[in-house]
């Protein structure tokens, strides 16, 4: 039996990878579950996000507020491309049959990765804590950095943060009837188009931000995008698309089975966790806390 | 008027037959990469076109295959003749185990299960060194013994990778002979039926799954064999065989040429081949071009390649 201090290190850990994890599928999540359109490009956003705040952290230097304002401006970055993309081009997709949907998003991640390689090269990058974060706290025995603790209160906080736009505005009134039934909502007078580009662009703000907050704990590299979205569509499948509780919870399923699957066979964690998403889609297909589809 | 109709398959057979002797190693090559794929692009087109099931994880059939063939032969010493069958069959194994499950879900959660079995496959090959060689993969996969084909008259002078095309053209003319008879059958056009309106097909009292399981299987068996090839050619079996986006690129193939017809796929892994093999020799930036040209078929030629020369010719022959 391992130490209780090691396994409780191992539980944050996960954890800390579950909240990256749920940040960036929380924007494909909502997407998935207004627009109806599963976005592998979402994991080019993330690398995007990385990327551009990297970019970013170069121009002003060092500096804890630099680094947020990076952060910032790499997720609103990457929400505005998101906004470009959706008003040209996947607007023109809803009509049609989930297959081009599915493989324009794919034609996305393909033109967005080779963009980043000739934007940035293929070398690979990194970045470092904000200085006011560098330091650790010592919980149960186990060194925890500051940054990992604010990740692990920052995921929780989008999550409640997007409850409260969901439930308590007027927006998330119109986003949650616009899941209902769209058609309705646009005989009601409402902008449905509008509404679409809002959610597509929010999405892709989570995604951004989840790639920015990455960059002092991941090397940026070109293939980060296609390594991310699985893990994020595993997370999404097992919660629940659409489902953003549902969505939290799988995150800290997801990190807590890599995290000790890992001690238990070491080699066969990653298959643990797509075995748990065949089985949950077998099931349940529209996840553990999803509803199903009404068509 | 009743001129019999061009053999137009049997000519350009023919023709294909002919490529060794054009002398060219690289025009051998490019011609084995194609046949295999276009056998790979076609076998998805039995579900994405005849049975309009969206499968994201077909690359497993086609990985699984290859690793059959390429265990039996290396690890085995297994002789082609038995290990390239074994492909099909052990592919269209777990094609029934996973499209048992897949057939009860529709549309996109439909694409997600095939594309998790898929990762399942791969997570698999990429981690289980003792047997698939883990992340390295397997390299050196011997070259089936072809010593006999040089005492056939006139093929005596044809190097190996020549030996190997012929045999790789026989093969794939023989299974696409057979999803031809597939998709042409009574069984192909239920297919068909069920595609366009499956409550209607269920009401007159076709076993829908029962026929969607069916194709996924027949589908994942045309794939194993390609797979089994594939990893002949490519002296070696990887991990990425089965990832996602391998069966991306398969989609992108059947849709670039035309999933509305038989041939469409065929086209499309012939243009996609050629065209990768121009473009980079230009440039690196070879997805770049292939997301650009992925998104004009989305937006401007819905029915592929085939599709469109199809529309064109109606258009000429109306005038």
């Amino acid at each position: 039996m391992p130490e209780p201090s090691f396994l409780f290190g191992q539980f944050l850990g996960g954890l800390t990878a579950a909240m990256f994890l749920f940040t960036i599928g929380a924007g494909l999540s909502l997407i998935f579950g207004v627009l109806r359109v599963l976005n592998f490009a979402h994991g080019s956003f993330y690398m995007f996000g990385a990327y551009i705040a990297w970019q970013v952290m170069t121009w002003l230097g060092p500096g804890t507020e630099y680094f947020w304002l990076a952060a910032l401006g790499a997720a609103t970055g990457v929400a505005v491309l998101g906004v470009v993309i959706e008003r040209l081009l996947l607007r023109h997709l809803y009509g049609r049959e989930e297959l081009y949907q599915l493989l324009f998003t794919y034609a996305l991640v393909l033109i967005l990765a080779d963009s980043v390689k000739i934007i940035w090269g293929t070398g690979q990058l990194s970045a470092s804590r904000p200085p006011s974060m560098t330091g650790a706290v010592q919980i149960f025995g186990t060194t925890v950095p500051y940054y990992n603790l604010f990740i692990m209160l920052l995921g929780p906080a989008i999550a409640l943060g997007l409850w409260l736009l969901m439930h308590r505005t007027r927006l998330g009134r119109m986003i949650r009837a616009a899941v209902m039934d769209r058609e309705m909502l646009e005989a009601l007078g409402a902008n449905v188009g509008v509404l679409y580009t809002v959610m597509f662009a929010v999405g892709a703000f989570l995604a951004g931000l989840g790639g920015a907050l990455v960059t002092p704990v991941k090397s940026i590299v070109p293939g980060m995008d296609v390594e991310v979205i699985v893990e994020v569509f595993i997370i999404v499948v097992i919660g629940g698309l659409g489902s953003l509780w549902g969505t939290f919870l799988g995150a800290v399923v997801f990190g807590q089975v890599l995290a000790f699957g890992i001690l238990i066979m070491p080699r066969f964690s990653i298959f643990a966790v797509f075995a748990l998403m065949a089985i949950i889609l077998i099931v349940r297909p529209w996840g553990l806390l999803g509803k199903p589809l009404s068509r | 008027m009743s001129r019999r109709p061009v053999p137009w398959v049997l000519v350009l057979f023919l023709v294909l037959l002919c490529i060794p002797w054009l002398g060219s190693r690289l025009y051998t090559f490019i011609a084995t990469d194609i046949a295999i794929l276009a056998l790979f692009a076609l076998s998805l087109n039995l579900l994405l076109g005849y049975t309009g099931l969206v499968s994201f994880g077909h690359a497993a059939y086609f990985g699984i295959g290859a690793y059959t063939t390429a265990i039996l032969m290396k690890t085995y010493g297994v002789p082609f003749v038995v290990a390239f069958p074994a492909a099909g069959i052990v592919a269209a194994g777990f094609a029934l185990v996973f499209g048992f499950f897949c057939v009860r879900l529709t549309k996109i959660y439909f694409a997600m299960l095939t594309l998790a079995f898929a990762q399942i496959v791969w997570a698999i090959c990429f981690k289980w060194n003792d047997v698939t060689g883990g992340e390295q993969g397997m390299p050196n996969v011997p070259y089936p013994d072809l010593g006999w084909m040089s005492a056939i008259p006139g093929l005596g002078s044809l190097r190996s990778g020549d030996h190997f095309y012929l045999l790789v053209l026989a093969l794939v003319a023989v299974a696409i002979a057979a999803l031809r008879r597939i998709v042409a059958s009574p069984y192909g056009r239920m297919l068909s039926v069920i595609r366009e309106n499956p409550e209607r097909a269920e009401f007159i009292g076709i076993n829908v799954r029962l026929y969607q399981l069916s194709a996924f299987v027949v589908a994942g068996f045309f794939a194993g064999l390609a797979g089994g090839l594939f990893g002949i050619f490519n002296r070696g079996v990887f991990p990425d065989f089965a990832y996602w986006t391998k069966s991306a690129e398969v989609l992108i193939m059947t849709i670039l040429g035309g999933m509305g017809h038989f041939w469409g796929p065929a086209v499309g892994a012939m243009v996609l081949t050629l065209l990768n093999q121009q473009i980079t020799s230009y440039t690196e930036y070879w997805p770049l071009i292939l997301g650009i040209i992925l998104i004009v078929l989305l937006f401007g030629f819905r029915g592929g390649i085939v599709g469109a020369v199809v529309a064109l010719n109606r258009r000429l022959r109306g005038r």
